[in-house]
């Protein structure tokens, strides 16, 4: 099977992890019911007449991309792929209230033409006048995790060289407030802000100096606590891998009860690295792309940040890193990435 | 040959079966009329093709208890994607390595727009809140179906359901997978009845695509889901193949968010790698399942694509949207089924309402069912965002 490679990785998050070349070493401490992202000057990346229709989903994605297609040297990708679990609902909140409000009355249609789940997707192939494959996946969380599938199987298959993929989402207005409120109500609800952020990168069969191999994404739409350890180590023995080659392993905690399936899966490992990050990113569907930024960043850098660390020592290098993420115990995946 | 088609399931306008479906469509008879279920401004100043049943009547002939949460994007996609299953004797989704792709525009928006004002203070409205994202349809569909493992949703506007059919095809090729239900599903709401009133292509009469004088589309609901399996799965169970997919082609207009390029650039394109996947000449093609909304931006743009595609010979061609009103992300599963049932039938299914030849093009669309060979079958859909997809159909 060809190996394909994860080049570039690039994320606009609560963390300012944009414009800076450090690696999470002065992080903000995130606090409250939702956190929005740090934005860019995106005027470096889009034009102003554009900017100015934009929700900021699609700013951060553009923008996002714009630089994980420079940082990879490519000017063209020959596929994109996106994934988002709410899709643009700053523009479907403001176009629904507009109807509300209005009583169907005096509507006008950007927010409409700007609220369907591939708008992302479809302005930057706008931008890039590229008119390669183009798809968009919204499966809650794992809505990103199925844009690498899509990628890795258009590399492997030989349908792309260079794909550009990413996952993002904007906190919107009105519906946030309402998810906040339920987990406010549950005891045992998510203890983190709802965040939001775009992470992309681009995914290629062809190596470079800052290549990440992606080993293998494992998604699994429902699993028991009884039988999570058995699926991870499915997982690994079919990419011939023991739990004892894994060195840093990466979980989606975000403090509800369903960390247990955190928990069950690390008692797995002996003396091993675990690293959290939903405390830095907020808590979202597509949250796990930036994971997947902070473990290409971590072995592409050789450096592990002192804020991102849940339990363990940090080894001197780290050479295979395991990402597992969930949300309310459904749509798990496993990522294996190796240096 | 293609990937295997073993099963499909619909409920659309012209029927909560395939066998409904087909009746409807060999008499020429259209489900598009006036709106029952939705309460709005506009109900006289359009048609659609609105499912006949109720969300309580779904409920029951489903079997659901009577407090649920499944939205009405939910009930369809669960109908359709049960007969799917059920028509290829598939009982047991744990004996082989089944996924789920389904595909949705408005995921839970029926809801969200019935109770979003009240989701602060109502409890009993709560339960809509979680439902909103295009997932939960899916989700619940899959939990309900005992599909455990791949399962996700894509969301591309109008060409939803022939990305979702795709991949499907492209993981069982990979031997990612060994059976896999793939379709999409949308319920007619609130929110799109008045966003394509915004944009003016929204028409208060029967659509006639391809008609010079057409007026617009008209907005459908549906869901539809195919069966697909893999070659070692269809010889070990001597399972009966309805047809083959056997091309599929996925590009991007790259030229504005919601309309369509003058010269068809990414229809184009999606039509010309269906193609060569397929390893099939244009001419081939017997008949060609239109995209076809009636939009009079669609519907040049296409012709035109489909003029440079197969040059002076075009095929036989026809737009069942004429039946059924544009389903969104439904469309390009509704419209395999039809495709599929074309190469089971022998028989090309009429664009209803077409008079008159658009003078840029004068093609002229089939007008009244016709019984011919079909081998190959080509079905187009188009979305906003630029997304292009084509797929190809072949007969078992």
């Amino acid at each position: 099977m060809k190996k394909v490679y994860i080049n570039s990785a690039v994320t606009i998050s609560a963390q300012d992890t944009f414009e800076s070349d450090g690696f999470l070493n002065a992080v903000k401490k995130l606090s409250g019911k939702t956190v929005a992202a740090r934005y860019p000057n995106y005027k470096d990346y889009i034009a102003p007449a554009n900017l100015r229709r934009m929700a900021e989903a699609v700013k951060m994605g553009v923008t996002a991309a714009s630089k994980a297609l420079k940082d990879a040297k490519i000017t063209q990708p020959d596929a994109i792929i996106t994934g988002t679990g709410m899709g643009c609902i700053d523009d479907t909140e403001k176009f629904l209230n507009a109807i509300i409000s209005n009583d169907e009355q005096f509507l006008t249609p950007t927010s409409f033409i700007q609220s369907t789940h591939n708008t992302v997707g479809a302005q930057i192939a706008l931008g890039l006048e590229c008119k390669a494959y183009n798809n968009t996946y919204s499966h809650a969380s794992v809505s990103f995790e199925w844009a690498l599938i899509d990628a890795q199987l258009r590399l492997q298959q030989e349908e792309s060289e260079n794909v550009l993929v990413g996952g993002y989402e904007e906190l919107g207005k009105e519906i946030i407030t309402y998810r906040r409120m339920m987990e406010d109500v549950d005891g045992l609800g998510i203890q983190v802000p709802f965040g939001e952020g775009a992470s992309f990168f681009v995914v290629s069969s062809e190596k470079t100096e800052h290549s990440v191999e992606l080993i293998e994404i494992g998604v699994y739409s429902t699993i028991s606590t009884e039988s999570i350890q058995d699926s991870l180590k499915q997982f690994l023995a079919k990419n011939d891998l023991d739990l004892s080659d894994i060195d840093v392993f990466v979980s989606g905690r975000n403090g509800d009860g369903f960390d247990i399936y955190y928990d069950l899966t690390a008692e797995l490992f002996e003396n091993i690295t675990q690293l959290q990050y939903k405390h830095l990113s907020g808590e979202f569907y597509t949250a796990s792309a930036f994971g997947l930024w902070t473990a290409y960043s971590i072995l592409s850098r050789q450096e592990i940040p002192e804020a991102i660390i849940f339990k363990g020592e940090i080894k001197s290098d780290s050479h295979i890193i395991l990402l597992y993420n969930q949300f309310k115990g459904r749509d798990h995946s496993f990522i294996l990435l190796k240096r | 040959m293609g990937v295997a088609i073993t099963g499909m399931g619909i409920i659309s306008a012209i029927g909560h079966s395939v066998e409904e479906n087909k009746t409807s469509l060999l008499a020429s008879k259209t489900g598009i009329g006036d709106l029952q279920h939705i309460q709005t401004i506009h109900s006289q100043a359009i048609r659609v093709g609105e499912v006949s049943l109720s969300n309580a009547e779904l409920t029951r002939q489903l079997q659901l208890p009577d407090v649920h949460n499944y939205t009405r994007t939910g009930l369809l996609g669960l109908l359709a994607a049960t007969a799917a299953l059920e028509n290829a004797n598939i009982y047991d989704c744990s004996t082989y390595r089944t996924g789920f792709i389904s595909s949705t525009t408005v995921g839970g928006m029926d809801m969200t727009e019935k109770y979003i004002k009240q989701f602060a203070t109502d409890a009993a409205t709560q339960k809509y809140i979680e439902t909103h994202h295009a997932g939960d349809s899916t989700q619940k569909i899959a939990d309900t179906l005992g599909i455990n493992g791949l399962v996700t949703t894509i969301s591309t506007a109008c060409s939803s359901a022939a990305n979702a059919i795709m991949l499907g095809a492209r993981l069982i090729k990979a031997g990612k997978l060994d059976r896999v239900l793939v379709g999409g599903t949308d319920a007619l709401s609130k929110f799109t009845i008045n966003g394509f009133k915004t944009l003016m292509i929204q028409s208060d009469s029967l659509c006639a695509p391809f008609d010079q004088h057409r007026k617009g589309l008209n907005l459908g609901e549906a869901a539809a889901y195919l069966v697909l399996e893999s070659d070692a799965v269809v010889q070990k169970d001597k399972k009966n193949v309805l047809a083959y997919l056997s091309g599929y082609g996925n590009a991007n207009d790259a030229f504005h968010q919601t309309a369509s390029s003058d010269n068809g650039e990414g229809a184009f394109l999606a039509m010309q790698k269906a193609l060569e996947i397929a390893k099939l000449n244009p001419n081939q093609i017997d008949y060609v399942n239109a995209h076809g909304t009636a939009t009079p931006n669609n519907d040049l743009s296409e012709s035109r694509a489909l003029q440079r595609v197969f040059g002076k010979k075009l095929p036989d061609f026809s737009s069942t949207k004429s039946f059924t009103g544009h389903t969104l992300a439904a469309a390009g599963a509704v419209e395999a089924v039809f495709s599929i049932l074309t190469l089971q039938e022998q028989y090309i299914f009429p664009n209803l309402n077409f008079k008159t030849p658009m003078p840029e093009t004068g093609l002229k669309p089939i007008t009244s069912g016709v019984k011919k060979e079909i081998q190959h079958v080509l079905s187009n859909s188009f979305g906003f965002g630029g997304n292009c997809s084509t797929l190809i159909l072949s007969k078992a």
